[in-house]
Formats: structure tokens, C-alpha cells, sequence
């Protein structure tokens, strides 16, 4: 079967679920006021509360909640064949995400503009605070190690990306000057970066010398840290200086760095979508991947579910919704453009995703024996997808290994935006966990950072099982999509909430929210007890057994704080 | 034609409000830092530190006031710390 018809098939559902469910959700559930006054109006401020057009609005928003994410996730989940991957992020973008972010929006625009985990706090307390912050730190921490994994792994196996990726930082920086002192405008600089970037990432695809490979300056694959089996000297190093960027990136004010960056990576988020779908479109490849694996070593029911959370459903989403959209919409109609459609543009970076994986081997022989098994298609999943996206781009004309080069700087720059993101919001919630606790040090910028970052890498390179220093990354990945449908959960669970308090019909948030907790649930049980079970399990393993029982708790939790919730008939939530 | 330059000018505009609306914001909230602080300096002397220029700004008081809520509510306090400003 031809990869477009899978593409047409995914955008018509899309098309579908934002033409007619959407409609049905915004003037049934939601029932959306065009003349109610939003926060963007009512607490107007020129800097966080500003009406903007949905447009900008709806751009704003797919650029922050658009990352690696949503690659790095289908391209593992393929292992269990190109359909369950592709009914999960359609159908989970049309009757899961859509909702979740388009809820999000509602409820916080309902709310002045507040963000869930101050709404959660309102509603069930000091107690739901914690719980967030627990979570959110959980899946920082996760992110951190994972995507420096990514980013390490990136490196090494396309060399040739590393040069631009680092010519990035300084021209970023020179932009973030220019537009901050010098009020200039960023559209034709930040081209100008890109353009010095693919220009990098061209030349360094032909020059040997320009390819920064550490394996090769360490002495080949076999070097390894100390003599300790398994972690490449190279992934070491890597991860070191990604962590000293970090450290420096994540503690500089946002618009020297981070924002400059971002708007370099919205035109590559562009690019990388328009080479990917009309190189689609131009080389009409076939798939070769099997539409279900027969004898996969791990069920695809429930782990598929959180092996695929961004582009299918997440609860990052919400804190984007939530925090800054909702503060900037100029009319309540205007959320189910900005935060349905904001989901189904996630989504269509997942299907490319899913495609791009699934077309790239000449026969399902090679697709089988490079998804040899759960473990191999964590590993090797992004690497299949960076080839992959590189087979769809020579559609365009694009060399192959300059198409490789371009796809890995794309994705590294995403990650590495994300990490820096993330490694700032850790920071941030140390320091209130900090003031939750009264621990005052742990309000010191360097002190928080300096917690966030070694315990980042401590994660990423923790010895874990016979492949020793630096397996942890890509292990993390299922454990990162679940804290992530964990905080989807509890905010489906605020919207479910809502809607019952304003007697409304509260079944397509409360759906989901089962849904996304039960599977959770039967996915950590069945892999915290089962498997990782340090006392008996068939792959025990300390790492995941710690964190899969952190998560498992949480989940009952939530459960538990649901049923109160709903239990409780006098509670009121405190809409207007 | 000049209708659909008129288009791709427009397509422009939006994509380059698209990238720059987080930046602008991030301005916004740089300078309103700094205007938070001078607004601190232009008031010191009223929170019990010595304003050698207290002369110059109390002229600007009239221009000043109806930014001090919005200040003293972003400072962290509820209430106006002033006796002399009454505004809530």
C-alpha cells in the first residue's frame, strides 16, 4: 500500500473529527460564548494578557507544543506494526487530544485565565499541588534524560549534523541581541540562521573533517568510560557537554537564548513538515513495514497507548493551553481553533512520523530484522525515522545524506529547545517544592540548576542491566509517555468536573480520562510487578521497578482524588 | 495581481506575528521589570528610603498613580502599602 493513502486517510479523519466532533464539543459540551469577555480582554496587560489573532494564536501554540516528541514516540511504536500506531494517533487526536487541549483552554479561559495546577490546587488543594508538581518533576526529569539520549545518539550516528547545530547557538544569540536591543525585526535574520545552518549541514555532508565524530577521535565504538563495559566514551562525552550547555542555556534570561532559538525552530518545523509531506507526495513510496506484528515480545494492548502520548494524546498540551493560549484568546469561539486544531497539527507530525518509519525498508525482511524486538525498536526507532524522512525528502531531489544531515539537525534542535525547556521548569519547581517545604537554598538559581542537571545525567547515564552506563534513555521512553497521559488525566478530570458542575453531559473528557487511566494502570501493573519486579520479576530491573512504582502510585492516587471529587456534591468549582 | 501580492504580503505578516508573539512577550514582561523597578525608585522615599531627587519625582505622582495598583498587586502586595495612595 501506497504511504499517501495512509496520509489522505489520516487528514480526512482530521478533517472529519475538526469539521463536525469538534463543532458538536464547542456548541454542546463546551457551549462556547463569542460575546463572553476572556481574560485577554478583562485583565488586559500588554504583556502575558493580550488579544491575539486566532491565527497567530493557533501558530503559537503548535510551535510550542510541536517537538521530537511526537517523532521519537511512533517511530518505536511501529514495532508493533504501521496500524495500531496510525488508529492510536488518529483516533486518540480526534476524540482524546482535540478534546483534552480545546478543554484545557475552555476551563482556564473560564477561570481567568488560570493554569490547571492553580485551578487543581482551588479544587482539591494543597494536596492536588503537590501531586502536580510531583508529576510534572517526574516528567522532567524523564525528558531530560531522554532527550539527551536522543540528542547523544543523534550525534553520533549523523556527525555531520553536530557543526549546525552548534553554529545555531551563537547565531540565536546575536539575533536574540538584535531584536531586543536594537528593536530590529527577526523574520529575515532567523531565515538568514536557518539558511547558515542547512548551508553548514550541506558542506558538512561532503567534508569528512567538518563531522565532529567523537567515536572516531576516542578510538572507535570499543572505547570505552574507565574501561566499564557497554557506554561508548563517545555517548559519555556528549552527554557531559550536553549537560554543561544546558546548565548555561537553562539559567540565561529567555530571550537571549531559548526564544531566538525557538523561532529558528518554527521555520525548521515548517521546513521539516512541508519536506516530509510533499516529499511524500513526490516519491509515493510503498509501505513495507507489516500492518500487525505477530510475534512481538511485549503486548501492544496496553503499552502502545504510552509508548505514543504526544500526537496522540498529552498532557503537556495542557500546560501550554492552560498557561499561555488561554491568556491570549481573543474570543472563547476561538478555542476550538487554537486548541483543536493545535492538537490535530500534533498530530499530522505524528502520522508523517508513522509513514516516514514505516516506508523507509525495501521489504518487511529488513523492516523485521531491524524491529527485532521492543528493546532494538526503542534504540534504533529514531534512527529509521531520521533515514526514513531522508528516503521521503529525495523525492524532492534532496541527497540522501544531505536530506539525513537536515532531518537530524531538525530533530536535535527540537530536543535540545525541549531540554533546555525543561530543564528550566525543573529548576522552577525545585525552588517551589523548595518553598512548599520551606528548604530556602533550594530557591538559588544555581542551586536548583545545579540539582536539575546532575540528577538529568545521573539518570541518563545510570548503569542499568548487561548494557551498562548510558541504557537508561531510551528504557525511560514508555515511562515518560505515561507520567505525561498521567497529567492529561488530571486534566480531563478538572474539565469532566466543570461540565458536571454546569450540568452538562461531561462523557466525551470523562471517557478519555478511563481510558488514559486505565491503561496506565494495567501498563504499570503489568510491567512494575510483572516484569521489572526487583523481587522476582522476569527482567527486574531497579531503575524502571523505582520509577514504575513512583507512577503507579500517582495513578491511583489521581484515582482516588477523582472518586472524592466526584463524590463531593457541595464542591464547587470556582467558575464564572 | 496586486490583489494576490496583497496576499502573500499578508501570509508574511501573520508568519512573522507567528514566530515573534512569545519573543514580544518576553520584551514586554524584560521591560516591565525594569519599569517596576524605577517605579520602586520613584517611590522610595515613601517606603523609608532616602530619595535624594524626592523633589523631582513627587512631580510625577499624578502620571504615576494610576500604575501604582497594578504595581504594588505585581510586587505581591494586595493591599496599597501607601496610606497616602489610596486606590484600593
Amino acid at each position: 500500500m501506497s504511504g499517501i493513502i495512509l496520509a489522505v486517510i489520516g487528514m480526512v479523519v482530521f478533517a472529519l473529527g475538526y469539521r463536525y466532533y469538534s463543532k458538536f464539543i464547542a456548541e454542546k459540551i463546551y457551549r462556547l460564548d463569542p460575546t463572553y469577555q476572556t481574560p485577554a480582554h478583562k485583565f488586559k496587560d500588554g504583556v502575558d494578557f493580550v488579544p491575539t489573532n486566532k491565527f497567530v494564536l493557533w501558530g503559537h501554540h503548535f510551535t510550542s507544543v510541536a517537538g521530537a516528541a511526537p517523532i521519537v514516540g511512533p517511530a518505536i511504536a511501529v514495532y508493533w506494526g504501521w496500524l495500531p500506531a496510525f488508529l492510536w494517533v488518529v483516533l486518540g487526536t480526534v476524540f482524546a487530544a482535540g478534546v483534552h487541549d480545546f478543554g484545557a483552554l475552555v476551563l482556564s479561559v473560564r477561570n481567568k485565565g488560570q493554569s490547571v495546577g492553580t485551578i487543581a490546587h482551588k479544587l482539591i488543594g494543597r494536596r492536588a499541588k503537590l501531586l502536580f508538581l510531583f508529576i510534572i518533576l517526574l516528567l522532567v526529569l524523564m525528558v531530560n534524560a531522554v532527550f539527551a539520549w536522543v540528542i547523544a545518539n543523534l550525534f553520533i550516528k549523523f556527525p555531520a549534523s553536530v557543526l549546525s547545530v552548534f553554529i545555531q547557538i551563537p547565531l540565536a544569540i546575536w539575533i536574540g541581541y538584535w531584536v531586543y536591543k536594537k528593536q530590529g525585526n527577526m523574520l529575515l535574520p532567523s531565515l538568514a540562521a536557518l539558511a547558515t545552518m542547512y548551508l553548514a549541514a550541506i558542506v558538512a555532508s561532503y567534508v569528512e573533517p567538518l563531522q565532529i565524530d567523537l567515536i572516531g577521535y576516542f578510538g572507535g565504538e570499543g572505547s570505552t568510560v574507565m574501561g566499564m563495559t557497554a557506554t561508548s566514551m563517545a555517548f559519555f562525552v556528549w552527554i557531559i557537554i550536553l549537560m554543561i550547555y544546558v546548565y548555561i542555556a537553562s539559567t540565561l534570561p529567555v530571550w537571549k537564548l531559548l526564544q531566538p532559538r525557538d523561532y529558528i525552530n518554527s521555520h525548521q518545523l515548517v521546513v521539516g513538515l512541508l519536506i516530509l509531506y510533499l516529499g511524500l507526495l513526490f516519491s509515493n513510496p510503498t509501505i513495507s513495514a507489516p500492518a500487525t506484528n505477530t510475534e512481538a515480545d511485549v503486548p501492544w494492548f496496553p503499552l502502545l497507548f504510552i509508548t505514543i502520548a504526544c500526537g496522540a494524546i498529552s498532557g503537556f498540551h495542557g500546560l501550554v493551553s492552560s498557561g499561555t493560549s488561554s491568556k491570549q484568546l481573543d474570543k472563547e469561539t476561538d478555542a476550538r481553533f487554537v486548541g483543536y486544531l493545535g492538537a490535530v497539527g500534533e498530530g499530522t507530525l505524528a502520522l508523517v512520523a508513522i509513514i516516514a518509519t514505516v516506508t523507509f525498508f525495501g521489504s518487511t525482511a529488513d523492516f523485521t530484522a531491524v524491529y527485532s524486538s521492543f528493546g532494538a525498536a526503542s534504540s534504533e526507532g529514531l534512527g529509521v525515522f531520521v533515514q526514513g524522512a531522508a528516503k521521503l525528502a529525495t523525492g524532492l531531489a534532496i541527497p540522501p545524506e544531505v536530506a539525513s544531515t537536515i532531518v537530524s539537525v531538525i530533530i536535535v534542535s527540537f530536543a535540545a529547545t525541549t531540554l533546555d525547556t525543561s530543564v528550566r521548569l525543573m529548576r522552577y519547581i525545585i525552588s517551589e517544592i523548595g518553598s512548599e517545604y520551606n528548604v530556602n537554598s533550594l530557591g538559588n538559581k544555581h542551586v536548583a540548576t545545579t540539582i536539575a542537571v546532575v540528577s538529568s545525567a545521573a539518570l541518563v547515564l545510570i548503569p542499568e542491566g548487561p548494557k551498562g552506563f548510558g541504557s537508561g534513555g531510551y528504557l525511560l521512553w514508555p515511562l515518560f509517555g505515561t507520567s505525561n497521559q498521567l497529567l492529561a488525566g488530571i486534566t480531563l478530570l478538572l474539565v469532566s468536573f466543570w461540565l458536571r458542575n454546569q450540568g452538562r453531559n461531561y462523557a466525551p473528557t470523562m471517557i478519555p480520562m478511563i481510558f488514559l487511566l486505565f491503561m496506565t494502570l494495567w501498563a504499570m501493573t503489568s510491567q512494575v510487578f510483572g516484569k521489572w519486579n526487583v523481587f522476582g520479576g522476569s527482567e527486574p530491573s531497579g531503575l524502571l521497578f523505582t520509577f514504575g512504582s513512583i507512577i503507579w502510585i500517582f495513578a491511583i492516587w489521581i484515582l482516588i482524588e477523582a472518586l472524592i471529587l466526584f463524590n463531593k456534591k457541595d464542591k464547587e468549582l470556582p467558575t464564572d | 495581481m496586486s490583489e494576490s501580492k496583497w496576499s502573500l504580503k499578508r501570509i508574511i505578516e501573520l508568519y512573522d506575528q507567528i514566530i515573534s508573539q512569545p519573543h514580544r512577550t518576553e520584551i514586554a514582561r524584560e521591560l516591565r521589570d525594569e519599569d517596576d523597578l524605577f517605579m520602586l525608585l520613584l517611590f522610595s522615599e515613601m517606603v523609608g528610603i532616602p530619595n535624594p531627587v524626592f523633589y523631582y519625582t513627587l512631580e510625577l505622582y499624578p502620571v504615576m498613580l494610576e500604575k501604582f495598583h497594578d504595581w504594588h498587586l505585581r510586587m505581591g502586595m494586595e493591599k496599597s502599602p501607601l496610606s497616602g495612595i489610596r486606590c484600593c
